[in-house]
């Protein structure tokens, strides 16, 4: 069996994002154990060697992240996966990844913290690391799935939104969507869109500027290169004092993403031109939110939802064209809140964002919690 | 090899950035030299890594080659996946004792036990200088540094004898004042296979030397002279005779099988299971 064929598949999630990943181009894997995320690395350990690639489990987090930007630096499409206490280990490298431009993907399944928290148990507490988690200025890609199908779809988006930006990318998933078994189709190769980093012209020197997203030599293939951490000029030479290349270029890292939400936000979306109540939500929890509005509009109260595909960037004119329809939106999460801010923050006082969070234990939002809170607030009219 | 050696072959154009009488200066010629009495005309069988510190910035952008300079003690972990995408280049790794051996320590250690085929050069200069001269986990005891005004309270740790005990399968060490020795050794670990171990023991007379009573680079240098001893010197020494001097030459040359050997072999097997 090589890449996996055109069908539909029963897959856990995990299982869905190491075919995926496989799929993308991925053709290295390096990662330390950790409860809920070892089912990638223990199935990435079985396949990637069938099509070549490699899978190595290294002495921690970092070590796993420094591996694969050396992966990636030698041509490879490259990932990890980890949960909280290993994504905490990561920022470092992150970070540097961030700042050399370096293609790669980092999974993340979300279990409660903070700490060893509960090993075993969803949570959605990572939201905000996983945008700021590494010291400096910077804009992360973060993506959230809500189903093996999208552990498999977003995977493949993941890869793609790294080659085509040149950055590390984040799929941060959570132990109910990495666990959770469902039928998975795989699209026919021709269906599969795959985007690879672009390559220097054999003259070229600048691989760190110049244009928005400039081309990526692999080590060994004559181009010199010099990757470095620490402010470096358009051709990988430090500058260690200079205001002005230090401003050039993390801005550029900066607006490299920012210039193109468009492209990367990405939202599903359902009556948010026609109602008086808004739910936004993410991962998990977007599941249970689905039912609630069904029951909401069974029941005569306009509803709508927007589920956040994208979490970073953050979607904010589709929250603002939400909160322009709607009086109240409503902001479920398994967490003490942390998207939510980001809503009130787009929002811009006009519409109420009100707050549904649970913690502990690996207990979800249920339907009906959401369901009671949309009726009550629609009751309760305006203000 | 007609043409005389010249450092300048090999480097870019841009000023070094060591301070003078600084040890990397001859860590640099040395492996230079070595490369060049190898016949190699240019770096592009190379990449080099590195992580932060002075000694880091031995290849860092300073050699005209791949160069791959990562956050304070991760240039191991980097290593590793440069050398299993790309089995047929050089992999070197250049960092300082703080490098290798404090942040890095456990990278260091795995990549050993692992036989990951890279070349490791240890540049020990004794203490951590680019941040000014505080204590490292090689600062000899009683050592004065900003950060042990005493003197030091630690026993220092002996790299080498650590690589050996991990399983690589190169390991010398040498000093700055013996840079045939050095780049005689460099040149044997280029084209030895699994992972290679070389401690440079190195003046930095600007944030150490001084700092312990010696001058300038030169004292510093003759110290090493006076008080580096073979291994079979160092079998007759017990702990206080061993920690005055540096204990200098090749603790191993062995052929374990290698980590690139293996994963590869993984490969091979996972996919004829596949055909069959």
């Amino acid at each position: 069996m090589k890449a996996v064929k055109h069908g539909v598949y029963f897959w856990q999630g995990s299982e869905a994002c190491a075919e995926a990943a496989i799929l993308a181009g991925c053709r290295f894997f390096a990662g330390y154990p950790i409860t809920p995320a070892s089912e990638i690395a223990e199935n990435l350990a079985k396949r990637l060697p069938q099509v070549g690639g490699i899978a190595i489990q290294m002495e921690d987090e970092i070590a796993s992240v420094g591996a694969v930007i050396g992966a990636s630096w030698a041509g490879a499409k490259a990932m990890t996966a980890t949960s909280g206490p290993g994504f905490s280990l990561m920022q470092e490298n992150i970070g540097y990844a961030f700042m050399t431009e370096t293609p790669c993907v980092i999974v993340n399944v979300q279990r409660a913290g903070p700490s060893t928290g509960q090993a075993t148990k969803c949570a959605q507490g990572d939201v905000m690391q996983a945008r700021w988690g590494t010291h400096g200025d910077y804009s992360a890609i973060v993506l959230s799935p809500n189903s093996p199908q999208e552990m498999f779809t977003l995977t493949m988006r993941a890869f793609n939104l790294a080659e085509k930006y040149r950055t590390p990318v984040i799929l941060l998933s959570d132990e109910v969507i990495a666990h959770m078994r469902e039928k998975v189709a795989v699209p026919p190769v021709e269906k599969i869109e795959i985007i690879n980093r672009k390559k220097p012209k054999a003259d070229e020197k600048a691989f760190f500027g110049l244009v928005e997203v400039p081309p990526m030599p692999a080590v060994g293939e004559g181009f010199n290169v010099a990757v470095t951490g620490s402010t470096h000029d358009e051709y990988g030479i430090r500058f260690t004092s200079d205001p002005k290349v230090h401003r050039r270029l993390v801005e550029r890292l900066n607006s490299k993403i920012q210039n193109h939400v468009e492209d990367i936000a990405d939202v599903e979306s359902y009556n948010v031109e026609d109602c008086r109540i808004g739910v936004v939500s993410y991962g998990c929890t977007s599941r249970a939110v689905y039912e609630a509005v069904e029951n909401a509009v069974a029941q005569g109260v306009k509803t709508g939802y927007v589920r956040l595909k994208t979490l970073w960037p953050f979607p904010e004119k589709t929250i603002k064209k939400l909160a322009e329809k709607a009086e109240k939106i409503i902001v479920p999460e398994i967490n003490l809140r942390q998207i939510f801010y980001e809503v009130e923050r787009a929002a811009e006082g006009k519409a109420k964002v009100i707050p549904i969070n649970k913690i502990g234990g690996g207990e979800l939002i249920a339907p009906e919690e959401i369901m009671h809170k949309i009726l009550e607030e629609a009751k309760k009219g305006d203000g | 090899m007609a043409e005389k050696f010249s450092v300048k072959k090999y480097l870019r154009d841009l000023k070094l950035p060591f301070c003078p009488g600084c040890g990397a200066f001859t860590v640099m010629d040395a492996f230079l030299r070595a490369v060049y009495e190898l016949g190699y005309e240019d770096l592009s069988k190379f990449v080099f890594c590195s992580g932060i510190g002075c000694a880091s910035w031995i290849p860092s952008p300073y050699f005209m080659a791949d160069s791959i300079h990562t956050p304070h003690g991760r240039s191991i972990p980097v290593a590793t996946g440069v050398k299993l995408l790309k089995p047929d280049l050089n992999v070197v790794v250049f960092g300082g004792d703080g490098d290798i051996a404090g942040i890095g320590l456990s990278h260091f250690i795995h990549a050993a036990r692992r036989n990951l085929d890279i070349l490791v050069i240890m540049v020990n200069n004794m203490v951590y200088g680019m941040t000014g001269g505080q204590v490292a986990p090689t600062t000899p005891l009683k050592a004065k540094t900003t950060t042990t005004p005493y003197g030091s309270f630690e026993y220092p740790l002996d790299a080498a004898k650590l690589a050996v005990a991990a399983g690589a399968n190169y390991v010398a060490r040498w000093t700055t004042a013996h840079p045939n020795q050095l780049k005689d050794a460099i040149k044997k670990a280029i084209h030895a296979k699994g992972f290679r171990f070389i401690e440079a023991v190195s003046q930095c007379p600007t944030a150490y030397g001084r700092k312990v009573g010696f001058r300038d680079a030169g004292e510093m240098i003759k110290w090493f002279r006076e008080n580096a001893i073979t291994i079979e010197q160092a079998e007759k020494l017990n702990e206080d005779g061993l920690a005055q001097k540096i204990v200098a030459g090749e603790f191993v040359e062995r052929k374990r099988p290698t980590f690139v050997e293996a994963v590869y072999r993984i490969i091979e097997e996972a996919q004829k299971a596949e055909e069959n």
